[in-house]
């Protein structure tokens, strides 16, 4: 027990020297660094449209209306909600879940004008791990292509091209899957819709 | 799955192959290889060191023997614990907390403060919601660092004693010099660096709260209740590198590094990744360094790879063969050049199922538990290989230095039983192994399965428990989540909830007994072992480093673990694979 | 073993017992399972029920506590349950007994074999009437229990010895067998190494005076009958580290089961404590656990029948661990005694007369040299002795050292040491060739001895005919065993007090790894010293009383019983046919202990596997009926597959008997071809059989009507 306490101070010592260098100093030097490097990037990549945030390029963000491409469920909050990253969390054989994948599916076929029996890709009936999911896959996009094309009186092969545009490749072309960022997509959307 | 799939998976050996070498040469190096007594960085870090030690009031030429060792060692994680659980306390009314989070309560500042003592880092709490800004920096990150500090200090205080053979040498070492140097000179620099290059790929790393975005579609504003969404900020590159480096696992966010701010594109990913696994490997290499045979190292990194890859592998085909039940619904879950398929719940599109496995085995391999998607949407199998690594005791590569630790515990193990199999009392590396190591030795690998099972059994009795979902998925886990706390991962099957009274503590405990009910055995053995006179290795030594030694570590840790827990995996996951 | 003796004396006078024959020895035809030992082995594996004693065995205990439960559960539902849930209880109930029994049978068996050596030992021990030398001078009868250390008495041919001691007054022959199961009377006389007596053997010839130097009680014989009774057999380390890993993992596995029951519940599947109990049982390690003293004892017993006895048990694991072995070059490496091995002529002689002169001279020299001098004459040159009739007998005399023979002929052939046959030829006018001098120094230099062969031709003069080379040879298959040690990873030295010169020539002869020459008692000492320091296990062997510090500093000191009273308490071994070879087989006997523990362990866990196969599926099948694609073996039904396991759980113990007590088969080879080969037959072949023999089973428990 003496041992004991003769180490106690070496141990409050250390764990106030450690707070200071490891609490105070290493966050703080990484973000003056960080800050004054890639400013924009540490902040959170955010996305602006007339000088107003309204999102970021690194967040997904909840679209309903038609004329929007639609992300993937989330279990964020409400959905997409960016104070509650969160998954589902549900096993592959949670009746609820799978409850809710049947409606899904059939709300997608419905939206999109697929015919019963359509195969859905994965990602539009189900939640991503953070709820943030910024991305859907190219299959998704091109699916709903048609609808947001006709939701905005755009030609579909404009839609398309937009959604080609704001695609991320994997990374160095063998890391990750491709995704397209609705964010971006719908953004871009919108100025094509004003411009035109 | 694709080519590319694959490529991903070589590139993230490829990474390690080039890597973990000379980080372990340093590592090597930072604990006295040298023969001239120098170490590297003495010029940048030794005045620091010294002005810590002279602070600390501490000699850094007196060595410990194993208890006075153990008990420093005890000493500070019990200080950190206090220190940590006051500040969590009493974060509220303490400053830097822009986001105006409340103290947390007393069972939650107790889980949470064992949990990054442990370097387990389980997320009891979310942290965007309930932690401050100070918290997360002058709390988590600091314990981030100490207790994998705690982890090199142990595993080399370990090595010391394999490798002293001389009478004046029945010391392990300074647990507080250990620890200042394996924190100064290998985890700051490491981290300060890979916070940087992840931040510049759009990590956040800034001292604001959340900054207030406009949603784009105001029709989406009435389904979610908000016309803005919260892009939260934070110190979060920081905090991520050291999370990732020191096998701590602890998110900034509730989802970990599936959250796109932790963790925003492949190319991070494939860091992160990395970063899990490059110090428990390379302290391997170390290993085999200071003990003057890199034969030994050789053989326990491909043991500890052989684990790796073949539960990775295990989980990767079953992920992307996807989930039946979706399929039966009419969802294509193939994976193509078009959609990143697969079982994709819980999954982000940008990194689909072979980046979450690969990630999944690696979190669950070492004692990391960062995730960067959901381990319990998993198809039964996918999830059964996470659970089934973390309850072979973490030692493919395991956590910083208590990876090496279990897995030289293991092949003691194997020694003792292949020792008497050729006729000689068991010996490893020259160091007999006798009935006062076997005691030891028993200890340890009794504690984590009395604490996983223990308390599972404790919480399948318990009303108030079942938090968990219905059928043997629910069994699943609560073996998951007591299979992480006891081997100190820290990865979760989430969607239980484990903030009520009983799991909050009960965790809290398997955590500690996980942690300190393994250190404290090894330790001993080590200071067993230590002074012992070397055996001279003939050709009747059982030789320690051969393929077949190897088969046999490797059979020893599946069939201990296999045994242990094959009753309860299968009314588990099996059962749910089989009712599939 | 032959009970015939040459010098069969009178038969002994009254008063003092006569000992009677013993045999020591085991016949090489008893069987492991001697109907005698077998029969006591059945009732004492009940005796060993005893609660007290199981407890000393944790694995078993735990079974007995599970057999207990089993029944009383059995007891209890009898009346209630239907018949074929009756049968399977009491089945399980049964056979968990039976793997009790079993294991103490094991136990039993291996104490038996022991135990009737020592039954025969201690009719040996019978009280003696000894007459006691009074200080006075005058002599009390006094029985030999009373006798106390430093006690000197009297004993005269066809006495029995009262107890151990040195002998202070004169020389006896002394009937050992006794104590050695050796019939031919050995020689002990007071003074040197050769003084010491064991109480219990017989005086054959003349009187001597004998000090006692042990307590009644104490004595080697009461030593000897304990250790081969195993009486106070302690566990040696190895076997405690064995044990303590061994309760380790009936820990967790108490732990598994005792876990599995609310994950049972959880999941709709309670399982009755009869199953759980069999579970437990056929997973905790009651394979090793039953026969982990069995292999013990067996060890112990195996040294026994080598005529080896180990004070402890320590001592024999302990050889198996030695890396160094020192071996005395005499009787142990070489014979001992000199060989001819040539024949070198000199000046003008051929070999061919030098070969048969040297025949001549040894016709009637019955020394193993004259034999071996006949031996090569006749074998290498074709020679064929001469009848010898008529042929007059010249003896070896300390004077002339010479011996040879006077021919009927009139020829005169001698042979004998360099010095002294050149001194008589020269005296009696002959010439000696200037190159003998050259050869016979050449031939001392490579360690071999010359002896030089004259002869005479009737009326001629003394001619020197040559030389022949008299080495000292190195027993054959000597270089092969050294070999095999080597590739065990033991180091052999010769030690010897030849000069070094001499020394290396028979160490590379031999094969040995290194020798010590001119070896004095410290110098072997400081060679055991040095080589511990090293950290290596040093075996050696001794007899005089000036090797007793070597003994006693080797990890492994074996002493011969012919030995003094000195070596023999210094020594952890004594080996009663005083064989300095049979260091070698110690070892072997040390490593065959440790590897039948370490392969019986390892089978006993992989057998694990199929009983989980089997066990698993038969407790959740019913309920989860998706647990039935783990029933791999196809059993019948969950009743038939949880007895089938069980079964075969408690006859694996009676199968592995004859191997506990035989031990596996040792062959010298390295470390790693051992392991890889144990690995297979015991770790593999552990995985691999019970699901044959648990399937095996099942076909017949359910042919049964079982089901």
């Amino acid at each position: 027990m003496r041992v004991f306490l003769r180490q106690l101070t070496p141990a409050l010592v250390a764990l106030v020297v450690f707070t200071v260098l490891l609490g105070l100093v290493y966050p703080l030097a990484t973000t003056a660094v960080a800050q004054v490097a890639f400013g924009h990037r540490a902040d959170g990549s955010t996305v602006e449209r007339d000088g107003v945030v309204v999102g970021s390029e690194l967040i997904g963000q909840p679209f309903v209306s038609p004329q929007y491409l639609h992300p993937r469920p989330s279990a964020a909050g409400a959905g997409y909600d960016g104070s509650a990253s969160s998954g589902s969390n549900a096993g592959p054989l949670n009746e609820d879940f799978l409850d809710a994948i049947d409606e899904r599916v059939a709300a997608y076929r419905d939206e999109n004008g697929l015919p019963d029996g359509a195969e859905v890709p994965v990602d539009a009936v189900t939640a991503s791990g953070s709820g943030l999911d910024p991305h859907i896959s190219i299959a998704n996009a091109r699916l709903q292509a048609p609808r947001v094309a006709a939701a905005r009186g755009l030609p579909v092969e404009d839609v398309l091209a937009v959604i080609e545009e704001h695609t991320d490749d994997r990374g160095i072309a063998v890391l990750g899957e491709p995704g397209v960022n609705v964010l971006l997509v719908n953004v871009a959307l919108d100025e094509l819709s004003q411009g035109g | 799955m694709t080519w590319q799939n694959v490529v991903q998976a070589l590139a993230l050996v490829l990474l390690l192959v080039v890597t973990v070498p000379p980080l372990g040469r340093y590592i090597a190096a930072v604990y006295g290889s040298r023969d001239d007594g120098t170490a590297p960085g003495d010029r940048v870090f030794g005045p620091l060191e010294r002005s810590i030690h002279r602070l600390c009031r501490i000699d850094d030429r007196r060595e410990q023997r194993w208890n006075v060792y153990a008990i420093s060692m005890l000493a500070f994680s019990l200080v950190s614990l206090l220190g940590l659980y006051a500040l969590l306390r009493l974060q509220g009314s303490l400053p830097f907390n822009p986001t105006d989070r409340d103290g947390v309560g007393p069972t939650g500042a107790f889980n949470t403060a064992v949990s990054f003592v442990t370097n387990t880092n389980w997320q009891w709490y979310s942290g965007e919601v309930a932690l401050s800004h100070l918290s997360q920096m002058l709390g988590l990150a600091v314990q981030n660092f100490a207790s994998a500090g705690v982890g090199f200090a142990v595993i080399i205080a370990i090595i010391r004693g394999i490798t002293r053979t001389t009478h004046r040498s029945r010391t392990l070492g300074n647990f507080w010099v250990d620890l200042v140097r394996g924190t100064v000179r290998i985890l700051l620099p490491l981290s300060f660096l890979f916070a940087l290059v992840i931040a510049s790929q759009g990590v956040v790393q800034n001292l604001s709260g959340h900054t207030s975005a406009t949603l784009v579609d105001a029709a989406a504003a009435e389904s979610v209740g908000s016309a803005t969404q919260a892009i939260p900020g934070g110190p979060v590159a920081s905090q991520v590198a050291i999370k990732q480096l020191g096998t701590n696992g602890g998110g900034f966010y509730n989802a970990n590094s599936a959250h796109p701010l932790e963790n925003p594109n492949p190319i991070t990913n494939l860091l992160e990744n990395w970063a899990i696994l490059v110090i428990p490997f390379a302290l391997v290499v170390a290993f085999g360094i200071l003990v003057r045979d890199r034969r030994q190292s050789r053989l326990l990194a491909a043991v500890m790879a052989l684990f790796l890859v073949c539960v990775t592998a295990f989980s990767m085909f079953a992920e992307s063969n996807g989930n039946p039940e979706l399929t039966a619904r009419g969802v294509d879950q193939s994976i193509s050049t078009t959609q990143s398929g697969g079982n994709l719940e819980g999954k982000e599109v940008r990194f689909g199922t072979s980046a979450c496995t690969l990630w999944a085995g690696s979190t669950t391999g070492t004692s990391n538990g960062s995730v960067n998607c959901m381990h319990d949407s998993f198809t039964p199998l996918g999830g059964l290989g996470p659970m089934f690594q973390m309850m072979l005791g973490e030692v493919s590569p395991g956590g910083i230095g208590v990876g090496l630790m279990g897995l030289l515990v293991n092949a003691l193990l194997a020694v003792f039983i292949a020792g008497l199999m050729v006729g000689r009392t068991p010996e490893y590396l020259g160091r007999k192994i006798q009935a006062a190591e076997m005691k030891l030795l028993t200890l340890y690998i009794l504690a984590m399965p009395a604490a996983l099972l223990g308390f599972a059994a404790a919480s399948m009795t318990l009303d108030s428990a079942a938090t968990y979902q219905p059928g043997p998925h629910g069994l699943s886990e609560v073996l998951y989540n007591f299979a992480s706390a006891a081997n100190n991962n820290g990865s979760a099957f989430a969607y239980q909830g484990t903030g009520t009274q009983w799991y909050t503590v009960t965790q809290g405990i398997a955590m500690l007994i996980g942690r300190f009910f393994l250190i404290i055995p090894a330790l001993a053995i080590a200071g067993s072992l230590a002074g012992r006179p070397k055996v001279p290795s003939t050709s009747g030594t059982l030789p320690t480093h051969t393929p077949l030694f190897g088969a046999l570590v490797t059979g020893v840790v599946i069939v201990v673990a296999g045994l242990t827990f094959f009753p309860a995996l299968a009314l588990g996951p099996i059962l749910e694979h089989l009712s599939l | 073993m032959s009970t015939t003796t040459t010098l069969e004396p009178d038969p002994p006078a009254g008063g003092a017992q006569r000992a009677p024959k013993v045999r020591t020895k085991p016949s090489a035809s008893r069987s492991i399972f001697d109907p005698t030992i077998v029969t006591s082995a059945l009732l004492d594996s009940v005796r060993k029920l005893d609660p007290r004693t199981m407890a000393r065995n944790p694995v078993m205990f735990i079974v007995e506590v599970g057999a207990v439960l089993t029944t009383v559960l059995f007891l209890r539902d009898v009346g209630d349950a239907e018949t074929q849930e009756n049968v399977f209880s009491a089945l399980v109930a049964g056979f968990l007994w039976f793997t009790v029994l079993f294991a103490n049978f094991a136990e039993a068996m291996a104490e038996g074999r022991g135990k009737a050596q020592a039954a025969t030992l201690k009719a040996t021990r019978a009280d003696t009437m000894a007459r006691l030398i009074q200080p006075d001078g005058t002599i009390v009868m006094r029985s030999s229990s009373e006798l106390a250390i430093g006690d000197r008495c009297d004993v005269v041919a066809g006495e029995v010895i009262p107890g151990d001691g040195d002998i202070v007054e004169g020389i006896a022959t002394v009937d050992e067998s006794a104590i050695t199961g050796e019939s031919a009377p050995v020689i002990r006389e007071s003074g040197g190494d050769r003084s010491a007596v064991t109480g219990g053997t017989r005086v054959l010839s003349d009187r001597i005076v004998v000090q006692i130097s042990a307590k009644p009680g104490e004595t080697f014989l009461d030593r000897m009958i304990a250790l081969v009774e195993g009486a106070d057999r302690q566990k040696t380390p190895n076997e405690i580290a064995l044990s303590i890993l061994l309760a380790g993992l009936t820990i967790v596995f108490l732990l598994a089961v005792v876990t599995l029951q609310p994950f049972a519940i959880y999941s709709g599947a309670e399982q009755p404590i009869i199953v759980l109990v069999a579970l437990l049982v056929c997973l905790i390690p009651t394979t090793i656990g039953g026969l982990l003293s069995a292999i013990g004892i067996a060890g112990m017993d195996r040294l026994v029948q080598r005529n080896v006895l180990a004070m402890s048990g320590r001592a024999v694991e302990a050889a198996g661990d030695v890396t160094t072995l020192l071996l005395d070059k005499t009787g142990t490496i070489t014979f001992g005694s000199r060989q001819a091995a040539e024949f070198i002529p000199v000046h003008d002689t051929t070999e061919v007369e030098v070969a048969e002169g040297a025949l001549v001279s040894s016709l009637a020299d019955e020394t193993p040299e004259g034999r071996s001098i006949v031996d090569l004459a006749t074998s290498a040159h074709g020679l064929v002795p001469a009848d010898p009739t008529g042929a007059e007998l010249v003896p070896f005399t300390a004077q002339t050292r010479m011996s040879g023979m006077d021919l009927p002929d009139g020829r005169r052939v001698r042979k004998g040491a360099a010095d002294s046959v050149r001194r008589f030829v020269t005296q009696q006018g002959g010439t000696v060739p200037l190159e003998l001098l050259p050869i016979v120094d050449g031939v001392s230099k490579e360690g071999a001895t010359p002896l030089v062969v004259i002869d005479q031709q009737p009326g001629g003069v003394w001619r020197v005919l040559g030389v022949i080379r008299l080495k000292d040879t190195v027993k054959p298959g000597m270089r092969e065993r050294f070999d095999e040690l080597r590739a065990m990873g033991i180091r052999t030295v010769m030690i010897t007090g030849d000069n070094p010169l001499t020394a290396a020539a028979i160490a590379a002869e031999a094969g040995v790894d290194d020798f010590l020459a001119e070896a004095t008692p410290e110098d072997k000492m400081a060679l055991i010293t040095r080589e511990q320091a090293g950290g290596n296990l040093v075996a050696m062997t001794g007899d005089g009383t000036n090797d007793a510090p070597a003994l006693a500093q080797a990890d492994v000191g074996v002493a011969m019983n012919t030995g003094t009273q000195a070596a023999k308490e210094a020594g952890n071994m004594v080996d009663l046919d005083s064989n300095p070879t049979k260091l070698i087989e110690i070892v072997e006997v040390g490593k065959q202990l440790l590897m039948t523990r370490g392969s019986l362990t390892t089978f006993s866990i992989a057998n694990d596997v199929a009983k989980y196969f089997a066990i698993i599926p038969a407790m959740f099948s019913g309920v989860l009926p998706a647990l039935d694609r783990l029933n791999v073996m196809d059993l019948h039904s969950p009743r038939t597959a949880i007895l089938s396991a069980v079964i075969f759980n408690a006859f694996v113990i009676i199968g592995l008997v004859p191997l506990a007590l035989k031990g596996v088969k040792f062959r010298a080879e390295a470390a790693s071809a051992v392991l890889r080969r144990n690995l297979l037959v015991y770790g593999l072949g552990g995985v691999l059989v019970p699901f044959v023999g648990i399937k095996l089973i099942d076909v017949v428990v359910a042919a049964l009507g079982v089901n």
